[in-house]
C-alpha cells in the first residue's frame, strides 16, 4: 500500500479514495499507540455513517476508542477478517487491516484530511 | 517530569513508553503487553519496583506498634518472614496493603508508591518514642523477578540458596558481589522473587539478567498479570472507601487474635455491603473499571479492575457486586458503553500456575 496515496484524519484514520467508494483503516501511530489491540467492533454494511462521527470502536488492553469515519455515506463492505483477528491491524494496518468501505453519494467531502507529510508533521509533534 | 529509578536510563534507552505512575516516570511497555506477559508466564520477566515505598521500622517497640497499625500478626512471625497486610484507619477504610518483613533486627514494610507519603504520614501520628521509621526508598532498587525460570535466574548472582527459602520468605544476600536482599515474593502469581540492592548497583544487575534471558516487562503486563492471579490494587479493588473484609482478604485482618487500628469499625460493617468477585465475559470486549452491573436488570455493583486475559484469552474483570450476586456461576450483565454484555462469576485467581 503506497501511504503517500492516502488521506489522513487528525484522529488517526486513513482513507483510500477508489472513485466514490473510500477505503477506511486506522494508522500505524494509532496502532503503535494502542498496542495490543484486543477487539474491533465494526458497523453493519448498510449503515449510515457521518463524517467525523464515530463508525465503531476499537479496543486495546489500554484503553476503548471511536473510530472516526472520515466522509459521510454508507458502509458498502466491511473486513470482517479485522474484527475476527484484530492482530491483523497490527501487522498490516495499510493493507489487510483495512475496516470499511464507504460509498460517498456523490463527491467525497475530503476537507479536514491530511496528506502523509501533514499527518507525519502532527504525530511527530505530539511528541511520540 | 516525574522522580526517576536508577533504572530510567535503561527504560528509556530501550525506548519503553514512559507514563507517570504515582509520581514515578515508569515503563508501561517495553515492545508489547501480550509478549511480555506471555515472557513472564513461561520464562523470565523482569520488572523495576523501585517505585514502592521501602520503609525501615526500628526500636525496642517497633513489634507492638506494627501490631496496631497492621491488620495481620507480626508478633509471631519468624525471622526472614514476609506477610501479607493491610493498613486501616479509624473507620477500617484500607490505607494502604503491604508486605511486612522481619529483618534479624528491624522490620521492614514495602507499600505502594502511590501511598508512600500519606503512609509515612499516618505512621508519624501514632509512632511511639521507642520505634523509628525511616524511609529508605531512594536508597535502594528494587527488581522483580518473576516466572518459572526466575530462581533459576536469579541464582547465578545471588549467594544464599533462593529455591532454599520457602514462599514468603527472605534473606540477605551477596547479589553480584554487592550486599542486598531477596525475597520469595512477588506480585504476578508465578515463582520467582523480588530483589533489594543499593540504587547505584541495580543496573549491572539488571542488565545480567536480562543478558541471562529474561525479558523487561512494563507496569501494563505488571497489570495483567496481577489480575489474572486474582491479586487487589491499590486504588481499584482497594481505596479508603474500601475495607478489606468485603474485598475478600479477610484472611489477612486478625480481628479475633489482635486489636489493631481500624477493628472495631470493621465488626460494625453492613454484611450487606457489596464484595470483590471474578467476573469472565462472554464477548471479546473488556469490562473497564466503573462500568455498572447488573443483575436481571437491576444494578447490583461496578468493575474495578478489567481485561484482556492474554492467557485465558477471555474478558476478564474484577468488581465489586452485592453479596446475593457473588455466588460462583451467578449470571450477570455488565454495561459495556450501552451493550448488555454476559457475565459469569467465577472463581479468583483466574490463573494459577502448575505446581
Amino acid at each position: 500500500m503506497n501511504e503517500e496515496a492516502l488521506l489522513y484524519s487528525a484522529s488517526h484514520e486513513w482513507t483510500r479514495v477508489d472513485g466514490e467508494v473510500c477505503v477506511v483503516g486506522i494508522t500505524r501511530f494509532a496502532v503503535e499507540q494502542l498496542t495490543d489491540v484486543t477487539y474491533v467492533e465494526l458497523p453493519p454494511v448498510g449503515r449510515a455513517v457521518t463524517k467525523g462521527k464515530p463508525f465503531g470502536v476499537i479496543e486495546s488492553v489500554k484503553s476503548a476508542n471511536d473510530l472516526y469515519a472520515p466522509v459521510s455515506g454508507e458502509v458498502v463492505e466491511v473486513n470482517t477478517r479485522v474484527a475476527d483477528d484484530p492482530a491483523s491491524i497490527a501487522s498490516d494496518p495499510y493493507g489487510e487491516g483495512w475496516m470499511i468501505k464507504i460509498r460517498t453519494t456523490a463527491k467525497p467531502d475530503l476537507s479536514g484530511l491530511m496528506k502523509k507529510a501533514d499527518y507525519d508533521a502532527q504525530t511527530a509533534a505530539s511528541g511520540h | 517530569m516525574g522522580q526517576k529509578t536508577p533504572l530510567y536510563q535503561w527504560h528509556a534507552n530501550r525506548k519503553a513508553r514512559i507514563v507517570d505512575f504515582a509520581g514515578w516516570d515508569m515503563p508501561v511497555i517495553y515492545t508489547s503487553i501480550n509478549d511480555e506477559h506471555r515472557a513472564t508466564r513461561t520464562s523470565v520477566g523482569l520488572f523495576d519496583i523501585s517505585h514502592m515505598g521501602r520503609i525501615i521500622v526500628e526500636g525496642a517497640g517497633a513489634q507492638a506498634w506494627l501490631d496496631r497499625v497492621l491488620t495481620n500478626r507480626v508478633d509471631n512471625l519468624k525471622p526472614g518472614q514476609v506477610r501479607y497486610s493491610l493498613v486501616l484507619n479509624e473507620a477500617g477504610g484500607t490505607l494502604d496493603d503491604v508486605l511486612i518483613t522481619r529483618l534479624p533486627d528491624r522490620y521492614l514494610v514495602v507499600v505502594n508508591a502511590s501511598n508512600r507519603e500519606k503512609l509515612l504520614n499516618w505512621f508519624g501520628k501514632s509512632t511511639p518514642a521507642d520505634v523509628r521509621i525511616t524511609d529508605r526508598t531512594r536508597d535502594w532498587a528494587m527488581i522483580a523477578c518473576q516466572g518459572p525460570g526466575a530462581v533459576e535466574a536469579m541464582q547465578k548472582f545471588v549467594d544464599v540458596s533462593i529455591s532454599g527459602l520457602k514462599y514468603y520468605f527472605s534473606a540477605d544476600a551477596t547479589i553480584d558481589g554487592i550486599p542486598g536482599f531477596v525475597s520469595r515474593t512477588g506480585y504476578t502469581g508465578e515463582d520467582g522473587g523480588e530483589l533489594i540492592l543499593p540504587s547505584k548497583s541495580a543496573e549491572a544487575v539488571w542488565n545480567k539478567l536480562i543478558d541471562a534471558g529474561a525479558t523487561a516487562v512494563g507496569l501494563g503486563a505488571r497489570d495483567t498479570l496481577r489480575l489474572e492471579a486474582g491479586m487487589p490494587l491499590y486504588g481499584h479493588e482497594l481505596t479508603e472507601e474500601i475495607d478489606p473484609v468485603q474485598a475478600g482478604l479477610g484472611w489477612a485482618v486478625k480481628s479475633t487474635e489482635k486489636d489493631f487500628i481500624g477493628r472495631a469499625s470493621l465488626l460494625t460493617k453492613d454484611p450487606g455491603r457489596t464484595v470483590r468477585v471474578g467476573l469472565r465475559l462472554n464477548d471479546k470486549r473488556i469490562a473497564r473499571e466503573g462500568f455498572l452491573i447488573r443483575r436481571n436488570g437491576d444494578e447490583c455493583g461496578r468493575v474495578t479492575s478489567g481485561t484482556f486475559s492474554p492467557s485465558l484469552e477471555a474478558s476478564i474483570a474484577m468488581a465489586f457486586v452485592k453479596p446475593d450476586a457473588a455466588k460462583i456461576g451467578t449470571a450477570l450483565e455488565v454495561d459495556v458503553r450501552g451493550a448488555a454484555v454476559a457475565a459469569e462469576v467465577v472463581p479468583l485467581p483466574f490463573y494459577s500456575r502448575k505446581k
